[in-house]
Parts: C-alpha cells; sequence; structure tokens
C-alpha cells in the first residue's frame, strides 16, 4: 500500500495518483537507463583507438527517428489521458459533498463548519464521507495542500475556489500552505484530522452552545445590516426579491444574463454597481469594508437557504 | 583597423555590400516591431479581460473621453504620417531639403499629438479621474471604471512615450540630413524611423476606437 | 599579455580601456559579458549555499523567515534574469556565431554593445534593490503580494528584471538577423552548426515573449508605485492574469536557457565522436519544434490556480507535445555515438553529465503536465528537484562544457585537463546528491520556499546540502583553474580537438575581424568522413 518516499494514502484520490505517479516513474526509469545505457555501451565500445582515426559517415535513418517520435508519443498521450480522467473526477466534487468554509490570511487558516463551529490552523473532517472546502482568501494566494490527500488548490482573494476529498483512513495529516505569501509562509501549516463519523459529531457538539449555524449567521447579518429594508418581496421593494434566487439566471440591466452564484453574489453585495438586476435602479451601497470575507459566505448560505415559498417578509423569518 | 579608409562611405565594415546592409536594417527593424506588438499585446489583453469582467463601468468610463480631442488627435496622427511618407520618398530621390522639411513637419505633427494629449490628461488630474487614493468617478462607482483609467493612462501613456523616443529619432536624422548624410543610394536611417513612425500611429488607430469609441453605446 | 612577436588577435590589438568599454567586436562584447555573468553566478551561488546552509535543520535558526525569504527571491533572480538567460547565447552565442557562419560580426555591432550596457545598468540596479534591503516576493513577483503587502524593494526589481529584459529581446534581435542575412556564401540554412540552429529557435523566443514580461512588469511597476489597481482584487483586478502574463514569457524561458545548451550539446558530440549528427536536420528541426510549441505551454504552472479544467486539459496535452522534440534530441546524440570515434576530454565528460541529467529532467516534466500528479506535487520541491535538473544539469553543464570546448579559441592557451575532469565529476556527482532528494521530498509532500519544515523531512535535506557542497566545489574549480590557464596554461592550436567548422579554422583567438577574406562554405556541417555517396545505417 504504501509505497516509499511518500505520504500516506488517506483520500479516496490518494490511490490512483499514486498509481499515475508509478506508472511514470516506470517509465522514466527505463528511458534513463536506455539513455544512459546507449551512452555507455557506445562511448566504450568506440572509444577512439588511434588519434587520427576517422569513422565513417552516417547521416540518419528516418525509420528510427520515426520510431523514436511515435513511441514517446504514444506513451505521454497514455499519460495525458489517464491523468485527465482522474483530475476531472478530482475537479467535480460529488454533489452529496459537506461544505465546510476556509478563509486564508496571513498567516493561517480559519475553518468554519456549516454548524458553526470554528478552528484556526486545524481542520477536523469524517471519514468515508465527501467532504468540499469552499475557500478564499483575505489578503494574498495562499494555497491548501494535503499531502496525505494528494490534493492542493490555490486560494484567491476575491475569487472562490473549491477543494474535495473524501478521507479514508484516521489520524491526523499536515496541512500546507504551498503559494508563497510572505515573511510567515513556512508557518501556515496546520493539522487535519479525520474522525469517524460518530467522533466527528460528538466533536461538533462540543461547545456547540457557543455555536451559529452559517446560514443562521448570515440571517442575523442580513437583519443588522437591513438587507431586508430594499429586498423583500413586497410589491414596491428597491431590490430585487432573494427567495428562491440561488442557482437561477439573473436578468441584467445592461441586458445579459448571470447566474445567481457564489461570485455573483459576492460581487452584487461589494460591488453592486457591476452588474444590476433589470428593472432596479442602481441605488445600493457597496458593503465593502463593512463585511469580511467569512460574513459574506454566511451571507451567501443564508441566501442559499432562502426558498421561493419562505416567508415574504424575511424581516420576520426568525426561525428559517 | 575599424576605421574605413573611406569615411563618408556608409557600408559598416562587416557587411559586404549595401544591399546586404539595406536588408540587415530592414529585417532588424520588422524584428523589432513585432516585439513591439508584443509588447503592447500584453496591454490589450488585460484590457480586454477587463472589458469582459466590467463592460458596463468600461462603457460609462469610455464615454467619458473626450472623443473630440481624440478624433482631432487621430487625424494629426495619420496627416503625421503622410508627412513621414514623403520624407522616406525624399530620401529615395536623394532631396535633402525634402527629408528635413518634411521631418520637420512629422515633428510638429507629433508635437501637436503630444500637446493635446497633455491638455485631455490634465482633464483627468482636475476632474481625479486619474487611478490612484484620489480618484473618484460618481457617474460609475466601483472598481471597473478605475481599472478602465488605469488602462487608459497606461496604453496611453507607453504610447505617448513612443511618440516622444520617435521625436528624438526624428531631431537625430534631421542632424544627420544637415550633414548631408543621406543621398540616392543610402536613406536606410530615414526609412528605418519611417516604420516606427507608421507602427505608433497604428497603435493609435487600434487605441482609439478601443478606448474613445467602442464602448459609447446609448 | 605580452604579445611581442606573436601574431595581432583580437585580444591584444589594442590595449585601452575604451577599446573594450566602447568596443563592437562581438568576441569582446562576449568576454565582457563572460566576466559580468560569472560574477552573478557567483552571487547567486552564495544565496543558494546559504539557503541550503539554513535548511541543515528543520527549524529556522540561521536566518529569520524573511531573511530567509529574501535569499531564495534573489537566488532565483540573480540565477534566471542576470545568469541562466544571458550565459551560453550572450557569451558563447556572441563569440561564435559571426564565426561559425563566416562573418565579420554581428548585424549589429553597436546594438550588441548597447545590450551588454542595458544588462549592466538592469543588473545594477537590481544589485542596488539587494542592498537597499533586497526583495521578498519570490522571483514570480506574485500580485498581490509583491504590489501591496511585500515590504521589500519590489519596484527596483522590477525595474531592474524589466530593463535587462531588452538587452534579451536586442541580442535575439540580432542573431536572428544575422544568421538571416550575414552567412558566407555556400552556408545554407542546413548547413549550419546545429548551435546556430539552436540560437535561431532561442532568438525566435526573446524576440516574441520577454516584450511580454516587459509588458507584465511594467503594469506590476505601475500597481506597487502608484497604488492602482490592475491585478489587485482589492481593487478589482484578476491576480490571475499575471500569472498568464508572467508564464507567457516565462515558461518559454525555459527554453531561453536550454535550447543554446542543447546546441552546446551537438557541437560536442559531433567533435568528439568525430561524426555528424545522427539525424542533422530532426535535431535542427526539433529546437524549433520545442520553440514554437514552448509558447502554448504555459498554462501548465496554473492547474490548481482555478483555472478551467479545459484549458488545464489543452496545456497538458500541449506540454506532453514539447517533450517529443527534447525525446528526438536525446536519441540522436545517443546515435551519434554510434560507430564513432569517442574520446573523453572534459568537454565530452560534460555532455555524457548533460544527457543524462537532461533525460531526468525532461522525463520528470511529465510529471507535472500530468495534471492528477501536479496537483500533488506543484510547488513542492519536486518541482524544484525538475527545473534544477533542466537549468543547472541541463544550462549549466552545456554552458560549462561550451566553456571549456571553446576555451582555446576564446583565450589561445589550454586549461589544465585532469583539474577539468575532476571537477566535471565533482558538478556531476555534487548535482545529483543535492537535486535527486528533493524529487523524494517533493513527492513527500515539502512545499517549496519553506524555511521551516516538519521534522521527517531533515535526512534528506541533509543529503542535499552535502551534495550541494560537492557541488560548490565543482564550480569553484574552473574558475581557478581558467584563471590560472590565462597566464600559464600551454598555447593553444588553431584546432586543438581536430574538430570541424569554420571556428577551428581560424587562428586562436581569432583576429579583430575573423576572417581575413569570407570563406566559401562547400560542405555540410560536421564533414568528419570523406563523402563516400550516402551512407545510411
Amino acid at each position: 500500500m504504501k509505497i516509499p518516499f511518500s505520504p500516506e494514502q488517506a483520500s479516496t484520490i490518494a490511490g490512483s495518483i499514486d498509481a499515475i505517479y508509478l506508472y511514470i516513474v516506470a517509465v522514466t526509469i527505463f528511458f534513463t537507463a536506455l539513455i544512459y545505457g546507449l551512452v555507455a555501451v557506445f562511448a566504450v565500445q568506440y572509444r577512439r583507438k588511434s588519434p587520427d582515426e576517422v569513422p565513417g559517415a552516417i547521416h540518419g535513418h528516418n525509420g528510427l527517428e520515426i520510431t523514436w517520435t511515435v513511441i514517446p508519443l504514444i506513451i505521454s498521450m497514455t499519460m495525458f489521458i489517464w491523468g485527465t480522467v482522474v483530475f476531472f473526477h478530482y475537479a467535480r466534487p460529488p454533489k452529496d459533498a459537506q461544505e465546510i468554509f476556509v478563509v486564508g490570511k496571513q498567516w493561517m487558516w480559519k475553518i468554519q463548519h456549516p454548524s458553526g463551529k470554528r478552528e484556526i490552523n486545524e481542520l477536523h473532517v469524517p471519514i468515508n464521507k465527501p467532504v468540499r472546502l469552499k475557500m478564499t482568501s483575505e489578503d494574498v494566494l495562499h494555497s491548501f495542500y494535503i499531502p496525505a490527500f494528494r490534493v492542493k488548490m490555490d486560494v484567491i482573494p476575491g475569487r472562490y475556489s473549491s477543494l474535495w476529498f473524501e478521507a479514508t483512513r484516521l489520524g491526523s495529516y499536515h496541512l500546507f500552505c504551498t503559494e508563497y505569501c510572505g515573511t510567515q509562509h513556512s508557518g501556515m501549516i496546520g493539522k487535519v484530522h479525520v474522525l469517524s463519523q460518530e467522533d466527528y459529531q460528538k466533536w461538533l457538539e462540543t461547545g456547540s452552545a457557543a455555536n451559529t449555524p452559517v446560514p443562521v449567521s448570515g440571517q442575523e447579518l442580513f437583519k443588522t445590516l437591513n438587507c431586508a429594508t430594499c429586498h423583500n418581496s413586497g410589491s414596491g421593494a428597491l431590490g430585487p426579491n432573494l427567495n428562491g434566487i440561488y442557482g437561477k439566471p439573473v436578468q441584467l440591466a445592461d441586458g445579459s444574463t448571470v447566474t445567481a452564484d457564489d461570485k455573483y453574489i459576492r460581487r452584487s453585495i461589494l460591488k453592486p454597481a457591476d452588474q444590476v438586476v433589470a428593472g432596479y435602479a442602481a441605488l445600493m451601497p457597496s458593503y465593502q469594508g463593512q463585511v469580511n470575507e467569512e460574513q459574506i459566505m454566511q451571507l451567501i448560505e443564508y441566501i442559499k437557504g432562502l426558498k421561493e415559498t419562505s416567508a415574504p417578509a424575511p424581516a420576520s423569518a426568525t426561525e428559517v | 583597423m575599424a576605421k574605413t579608409s573611406d569615411k563618408k562611405s556608409p557600408l559598416q565594415h562587416h557587411f559586404v555590400h549595401l544591399n546586404q546592409q539595406y536588408d540587415a536594417s530592414q529585417m532588424g527593424m520588422w524584428a523589432f516591431l513585432i516585439t513591439e506588438i508584443l509588447f503592447f499585446g500584453a496591454l490589450f489583453t488585460a484590457y480586454i479581460v477587463y472589458r469582459l469582467m466590467y463592460p458596463a463601468a468600461f462603457g460609462a468610463a469610455s464615454s467619458h473621453l473626450d472623443i473630440t480631442l481624440g478624433a482631432f488627435n487621430t487625424a494629426v496622427l495619420i496627416a503625421s504620417s503622410l508627412t513621414m511618407a514623403l520624407a522616406v520618398h525624399a530620401g529615395h530621390t536623394g532631396s535633402t531639403r525634402g527629408i528635413i522639411k518634411n521631418l520637420i513637419w512629422t515633428i510638429v505633427l507629433g508635437s501637436v499629438f503630444l500637446g493635446v494629449k497633455a491638455i485631455e490628461y490634465s482633464h483627468k488630474f482636475h476632474e481625479h479621474l486619474v487611478p490612484g487614493p484620489s480618484f473618484s468617478f460618481p457617474l460609475y462607482p466601483g472598481a471597473g471604471s478605475e481599472l478602465f483609467f488605469s488602462l487608459y493612462f497606461a496604453m496611453t501613456g507607453l504610447h505617448a512615450f513612443h511618440m516622444v523616443i520617435g521625436i528624438i529619432g526624428l531631431f537625430i536624422l534631421i542632424g544627420m540630413a544637415a550633414k548631408g548624410r543621406f543621398n540616392q543610394e543610402y536613406s536606410t536611417p530615414v526609412e528605418m524611423m519611417g516604420l516606427y513612425w507608421h507602427f505608433v500611429d497604428i497603435v493609435w488607430i487600434f487605441l482609439f476606437p478601443l478606448l474613445y469609441l467602442v464602448l459609447r453605446h446609448h | 599579455m605580452n604579445s611581442s612577436g606573436k601574431k595581432t588577435n583580437y585580444l591584444n590589438a589594442s590595449h585601452t580601456l575604451s577599446s573594450w568599454f566602447l568596443t563592437v567586436d562581438h568576441k569582446r562584447i562576449a568576454i565582457l559579458y563572460l566576466i559580468t555573468i560569472s560574477i552573478f553566478f557567483f552571487i547567486g551561488g552564495l544565496f543558494a549555499a546559504l539557503i541550503r546552509l539554513e535548511l541543515l535543520t528543520p527549524a529556522g535558526d540561521l536566518f529569520k523567515s524573511d531573511e530567509y525569504n529574501k535569499l531564495f527571491t534573489l537566488h532565483g533572480i540573480v540565477m534566471i534574469f542576470f545568469f541562466l538567460i544571458p550565459s551560453v547565447p550572450a557569451v558563447l552565442g556572441n563569440f561564435l556565431i559571426p564565426i561559425m557562419i563566416g562573418a565579420k560580426d554581428l548585424a549589429f555591432p553597436r546594438i550588441n554593445l548597447l545590450s551588454w550596457y542595458i544588462y549592466v545598468i538592469g543588473a545594477t540596479l537590481a544589485t542596488l534593490a539587494i542592498m537597499v534591503g533586497g526583495v521578498d516576493t519570490g522571483w514570480t513577483f506574485y500580485t498581490p503580494y509583491s504590489t501591496v503587502y511585500s515590504n521589500g524593494a519590489v519596484a527596483l526589481t522590477i525595474v531592474g528584471a524589466f530593463i535587462t529584459g531588452f538587452s534579451s529581446i536586442l541580442t535575439g534581435l540580432n542573431f536572428l538577423v544575422t544568421i538571416h542575412k550575414m552567412r558566407a556564401p555556400g552556408m545554407t540554412w542546413f548547413r549550419l552548426p546545429l548551435f546556430v540552429w539552436a540560437h535561431y529557435a532561442t532568438s525566435l523566443i526573446m524576440v516574441l515573449a520577454t516584450p511580454v514580461l516587459a509588458s507584465a512588469l511594467f503594469l506590476l511597476f505601475l500597481e506597487r508605485v502608484f497604488h492602482i489597481g490592475i491585478f489587485n482584487p482589492a481593487l478589482g483586478g484578476d491576480p490571475v492574469l499575471f500569472q498568464h502574463l508572467f508564464w507567457f514569457y516565462s515558461h518559454p524561458a525555459v527554453y531561453i536557457m536550454i535550447l543554446p545548451s542543447m546546441g552546446v550539446m551537438s557541437e560536442l558530440f559531433a567533435a568528439f565522436s568525430r561524426k555528424r549528427i545522427f539525424g542533422y536536420e530532426f535535431v535542427a528541426c526539433s529546437s524549433l519544434a520545442i520553440a514554437i510549441l514552448g509558447f502554448f505551454v504555459w498554462g501548465h504552472h496554473m492547474f490548481v490556480s482555478g483555472q478551467s479544467m479545459y484549458a488545464g486539459m489543452v496545456f497538458s496535452v500541449l506540454s506532453f507535445l514539447v517533450a517529443i522534440p527534447s525525446a528526438v534530441k536525446a536519441f540522436n546524440w545517443s546515435a551519434t555515438l554510434y560507430k564513432g570515434s569517442i574520446s573523453y576530454e572534459t568537454p565530452m565528460l560534460y555532455a555524457f553529465g548533460f544527457i543524462g541529467l537532461f533525460t531526468i529532467g525532461g522525463l520528470t516534466g511529465l510529471f507535472l503536465s500530468t495534471m492528477a500528479v501536479d496537483v500533488h506535487v506543484h510547488d513542492t520541491y519536486f518541482v524544484v528537484a525538475h527545473f534544477h535538473y533542466i537549468m543547472v544539469g541541463g544550462v549549466l553543464m552545456g554552458y560549462l562544457g561550451g566553456l571549456h570546448y571553446w576555451w582555446p579559441k576564446i583565450t589561445g592557451r589550454l586549461y589544465p585537463e585532469a583539474w577539468a575532469k575532476l571537477s566535471a565529476l565533482l558538478v556531476f556527482v555534487g548535482f545529483n546528491l543535492t537535486f535527486f532528494p528533493q524529487f523524494l521530498l517533493g513527492y513527500m509532500g515539502m512545499p517549496r520556499r519553506y524555511h521551516m519544515y516538519p521534522e521527517e523531512f531533515q535526512v534528506l535535506n541533509v543529503c542535499s546540502s552535502l551534495g550541494a557542497s560537492v557541488l560548490g566545489i565543482g564550480y569553484f574549480l574552473p574558475l581557478v583553474y581558467f584563471l590560472w590557464s590565462l597566464k600559464f596554461g600551454k598555447e593553444s592550436p588553431a584546432n586543438p580537438w581536430g574538430a570541424k567548422g569554420l571556428e577551428w579554422e581560424i587562428q586562436s583567438p581569432p583576429t579583430t575581424h575573423n576572417f581575413d577574406e569570407i570563406p566559401v562554405v562547400t560542405e555540410e556541417a560536421y564533414a568528419y568522413a570523406k563523402e563516400d555517396g550516402k551512407h545510411h545505417g
């Protein structure tokens, strides 16, 4: 199972990446040995025997040229196809993956579970359950890397990136930042703890009194920021109704259409003038500086949860 | 050793004949212009990326540019290309007077362009449209418009810098022409300068519609 | 220096300071480059030594984190911009291209001198940046760290790199025009030495890619100095756009470094096996193929930056394709040895070293082209090991091999063979000891640019540092014996190796104008054997 000089295989994808790795290692060894071998054999066999020796001319051989173009091409295409298939699997998180929110900042990882539980530089995850990290950065570029899971994803300010894995082995593993981010870059490390599903639940519940679930935090923000003053389903509302909007197409004032996804909602909070919904005036002020990245994620989670059938006046929706 | 016996001959020691020297200069200049295209190309790429990201902001900011001054400048620059072409032609016919006269016109027109550009820049300064902490564009608050003006200044500034270099080059050519360095057989530097000058004009021919025109809806 | 009774050559033609600093002779300019890039090589090497010293222990006990970050940044900037990129082209290419094609100089000798001055200005500014506090962004200058958060002398360094870029552009332009327009009568394209072909391909990249870096650095400079938003996400910009522009240059830049060394290799394999390079046309065209394909693979640096997976797929397949022409070269070099007459002088030892290290460097590139594996090894020591195998194992072996091969031509003196063989051996062994453990570290998960690291990585790091000390001795020896040979080395005949090529038909060192009369070329390159019909083996 464990190959030398490699971290433990602790996720569903680790084994398939190691398999490709071993395949390319084998190819590398073969061709390195071939080239070294040819050079060594020829160098000894055809060493210069007298100072004025002049060997006969050999111009080339088209058959050989074709051979050593086509064979490496075929071999490399097998790597390409295999690597791409595995990568596509890796790049598409399963629908039922549990979301965890990650915000990187110089020089720590701030993590929040949907139940509201927070941790810093540590990540607790359940075993045998797909987990999707939704990540962004407050300042510079970072990159979230768990060698034992063979997963890595850049964390980019102003964007959401996602990374998913399914842990298969209990234990604690390294968490590294791999995109250089300044002075304490090498200190931006932590541990990923894989727990059994029961232990994970128990862990989530410890100190649960202090935890507010993420959508509820979003709802509280929605209230304190007075979003509902404009964003309500009343007939004369100044802002578009947000109920059931998540994932749906939105018609913009300039005639184009966008999908109301995380990126769109984030931008609408921070730079509302950029994408004004058709039929509404560009009245909304920017909330840049008033909400931090974690709070924006909470707001998005709240909006995500608003069903079309939700109570018409969100001001009264205290128990969604 | 390096001094050629005939100081007047334009043939440099390492070329076999003038044709080879001319070919080399021409190819060198074209290769240089290709690097220039790529140099501006990265800026155009940034422009395209951000325009797709912020179409509305770019539209609003673009509409705010002074189209009259921009169009006037375009005309001035096209005229300067004409006088530059006439200077190159004068070089081919061996008319030193023609070279000097047309180069002076080119310098005058180029300076008019830069003067108008300076006026446009100073307007932007007064209107707080220069990106940075004091930037404000009340018509369209938000990041997109500031990006537009950042790219506006980067692109037109780099273009103006090329104009300045060109004008310095034109002055040098006038000096060479006055010393009688050009004749019917040899006016390569004038021709090379011509290529450069037309290139700088063409860059503007792309900048003008991209920055001033294409986003002007309503 | 005492030239009494000796033939005049380009070195003793004049002795004034201005005859050096205002020279337009491509050979003297090559010497100017040789001296300046050697200085930067040892500065960059010093930084590397300090890095390896720090990494002996897991704790950051020798330097503070920000000092360490400056060390690896400066190591990268100095080695890439001020040593590797100019190394083979500006020294050996400058010296040899006109001679190899039968010309008296490059097409634009004054522009050639200007390139050197531009290089010196850029390098001086960067050195100044080191002295006023250094820079800690990594040589990649990623935003927004470089423009908003870093406290280092970023702007000054950017200006230095920007200016140096124009030196590279002008050199490439000069080579292109020279190779097109200055070839001697009879020197057809397929009679050109492969060294010239390789430089032709290199020049294409210099001319087409460098301006894009210049432009990206220009925008970065504006963002840093005027606090405007071009890439800064807080002001609406896109930091990944910078990565695209940066790698559009910086990936082809790897080929700017390696292609000229491949050209050197072709010369060495031909000279020391006394054979025409097997499949000459294929080797020539593979240089062009590398140069062209090299422009379309930059996105493989961004597989985990969140670019679309379909874009990643295209960049992945193209990255595999660019490996093919390199494989073609390696096979053709090996086949050249077949039925040759092989001798083991120092340059050939470097050639043997090169082909081995380059093969490993190239094959490990396949791991990084494979998206699924790259996810794991991206930004780890695996990548560090891979590109050092290419850039040090490849480029530097080529540069040193070439320097030994043409040293008698450049200086008119022979270097001490035994010492040189020892240094070639030390370089090969030291190199592998230094960088092979880093592949393992990378797969184990050690990220690059880490000042401190978990304890389980220590053993391999100690190996690497020990190897580096052997490598350091290997690099220091040539400095000593090359300088020694200038005074005490035996005088070299015109053709000490019995090699083919126009450079070996003129005296050592050459006269200022290379040829009294432009030669007429009547035979193909590497025509060692008398032509007895077409031999296809």
